[in-house]
């Protein structure tokens, strides 16, 4: 325990040198600024307070903006220990792989966990400014945070994976940018198509649920919009909260990071220095 | 004896290409091996196996009776890599407390570590305003850590100056005393000549020779290098003397057997007052190296 844990402060201190703590908290603070001040314009009108609208707001933020910082601060993981040469004499100690990855995992998670605190803390402090009824909306904010927590462990995870793949940081970068635009972006888009297309058949009752339970990102927005039961508030693929059960939702936010982390042990286990 | 470090019939082949061929050499407490061979001879690859970076094809290693790569062998054995690179955001003092930390040590060491090899005034710089030197004495500070039963070195004196060098050595010197094992490559010949037990020449990836220095001229019978300043006019008559020497700059070099080393003494002895000064050169462990690295070559 004490060798993840050292593992975890040097990494965290070389992020915290390298900007990473900094941009990615910059960045969750000022999205959720806009958003919380955006979302306290419109009022009244969905019947809900504001900081439940605002949940939903930040819900779609962090689809895309948690798995691509965590992305960011994964993929030099092993594949720049590899391009630098530090890796051989890395293994060579008494230290095993999965703790090297747990390490690193602990440093990069409480980045994330820090950004998300401070930008959800911002958005909530924003909205309560506006409007007193908003603390009805903070056990929806709760469940944002520590699901987008465990968001960003998956795809850490995920870029450990690719980052110990690849061997190299400018083709694990490549890869990461890959998966997140795959996952994030066009997942939802090939879906959507395939609904029109499919125009209320098997794909859309039986498949769309299942596809949509097997990515991260979905299921995390199912999770939350469910949840909340902000579903209203939602476009997209988000409509289609209504449909799947909230625990299998769930299920999928709290598999995912084992299941990343898993995925990612196995593909450095293979890395031969 | 117990040995620390026991290599039997190592193979490693990287798909056709034969990296390493039927390997076999043991290191016992307090020995100080030095590996030598070209570049490409297997020497990186021979010690990336014994620490478990790399899998064998075929053939048997044990470090300390532990499988290498096993969280055993990897306690006994400490390592320093060729070109030793560290994250260059972080100080010098950072890095070692981490090191010390994952062999299980007290952080509170790496300042005394950093003075032991001459980077206290650096210690709380980042590693990446290091030059190549400095970053060396990093590696070797880590290699220090705890009590190391083997510890196997990889050029490390490559980019130190000469006193830096000797300092190592005597740093060396102290661990093989206290009983562990040095396994070292080094392309300085003279400085593994006078610092080590015994020399393993490596050549495309076979053991070519193995024995201690004087074991190994023995062996390899390589002639003796004799030179004769002769007093002022004699030169000629100590040619005639000798008629297998030359004059070079007004001495006479000659080469003779080993086993007509004293008999070739005895007649220039003879000569008396027309020899002024007599010099005799064994063969350095360059020529040993050649002759034995040759030996496969053909």
């Amino acid at each position: 325990m004490i060798r993840i844990l050292s593992t975890a402060r040097t990494e965290f201190r070389i992020a915290l040198r390298n900007r990473w703590v900094a941009i990615a908290m910059v960045l969750m603070a000022v999205f959720s600024l806009v958003l919380a001040l955006a979302g306290s314009a419109p009022t009244g009108g969905l019947g809900v307070d504001r900081l439940s609208v605002t949940v939903a707001s930040l819900t779609s933020l962090s689809v895309y903006l948690i798995p691509l910082l965590a992305l960011l601060m994964s993929f030099d993981a092993i594949a720049g220990e590899t391009e630098r040469g530090t890796l051989p004499l890395l293994l060579a100690y008494p230290i095993a792989r999965w703790e090297i990855l747990t390490g690193k995992l602990f440093a990069h998670l409480a980045i994330l966990a820090l950004a998300v605190l401070l930008g959800h803390g911002l958005a909530a402090a924003v909205t309560f400014w506006s409007d007193p009824t908003a603390v009805n909306g903070l056990s929806a904010l709760w469940r944002l945070s520590w699901s987008s927590v465990l968001l960003g462990a998956t795809f850490l995870g995920a870029g450990y994976a690719l980052s110990a793949l690849s061997r190299r940081p400018s083709g694990a970068a490549g890869l990461a940018i890959g998966l997140w635009l795959g996952l994030v972006v066009l997942y939802d888009l090939a879906l959507l198509s395939a609904i029109v297309a499919d125009n209320g058949g098997w794909f859309t009752t039986d498949a769309f649920p299942v596809a949509l339970l097997a990515n991260p990102a979905d299921a995390f927005r199912l999770f939350n919009l469910t949840a909340s039961g902000a579903t209203a508030a939602a476009a997209g693929v988000g409509g289609a909260a209504d449909a799947i059960p909230l625990w299998q939702s769930l299920a999928s936010v709290l598999l995912w990071p084992l299941a990343a982390l898993a995925l990612a042990i196995a593909a450095f286990r293979k890395v031969t220095p | 004896m117990i040995s620390t470090l026991t290599i039997s019939a190592l193979t490693k082949r990287f798909g056709e290409v034969a990296a390493l061929t039927g390997v076999s050499l043991t290191v016992a407490p307090g020995e100080r091996v030095a590996l030598l061979g070209h570049n490409g001879a297997g020497k990186s690859t021979l010690m990336k196996i014994i620490l478990g970076l790399i899998p064998m094809t075929s053939g048997q290693v044990t470090i300390c009776d532990a499988a290498p790569g096993s969280a055993a062998a990897r306690r006994a054995a400490a390592y320093l890599p060729e070109n030793a690179a560290f994250h260059p955001a972080l100080t010098g003092l950072e890095m070692i407390r981490h090191y010390l930390t994952l062999r299980g040590e007290s952080p509170s060491l790496a300042m005394p570590l950093l003075e032991k090899v001459g980077l206290a005034q650096a210690a709380r710089r980042r590693i990446g305003t290091y030059s190549k030197g400095m970053r060396q004495r990093v590696g070797l500070a880590q290699a220090l850590i705890g009590h190391p039963r083997l510890l196997v070195l990889d050029e490390p004196t490559s980019g130190l100056d000469p006193v830096s060098r000797r300092e190592f050595y005597t740093l060396l010197d102290d661990l093989a005393a206290k009983g562990a094992s040095i396994l070292l490559s080094s392309h300085a010949l003279t400085e593994v000549e006078a610092r080590t037990d015994r020399i393993v020449i490596l050549s495309k990836g076979q053991m070519v020779a193995e024995g201690s220095l004087p074991e190994l001229r023995r062996r390899a019978d390589l002639p003796v290098a004799l030179h004769v300043t002769a007093r002022n006019g004699y030169a000629p008559d100590i040619a005639r003397a000798l008629p297998n020497a030359i004059l070079v700059d007004g001495a006479l070099h000659l080469t003779c057997p080993q086993s007509k080393k004293l008999e070739t003494l005895g007649r220039i002895a003879g000569l008396g007052d027309k020899v002024a000064d007599l010099e005799v050169l064994p063969p350095s462990l360059e020529d040993l190296y050649a002759h034995f690295s040759q030996g496969t070559a053909q």
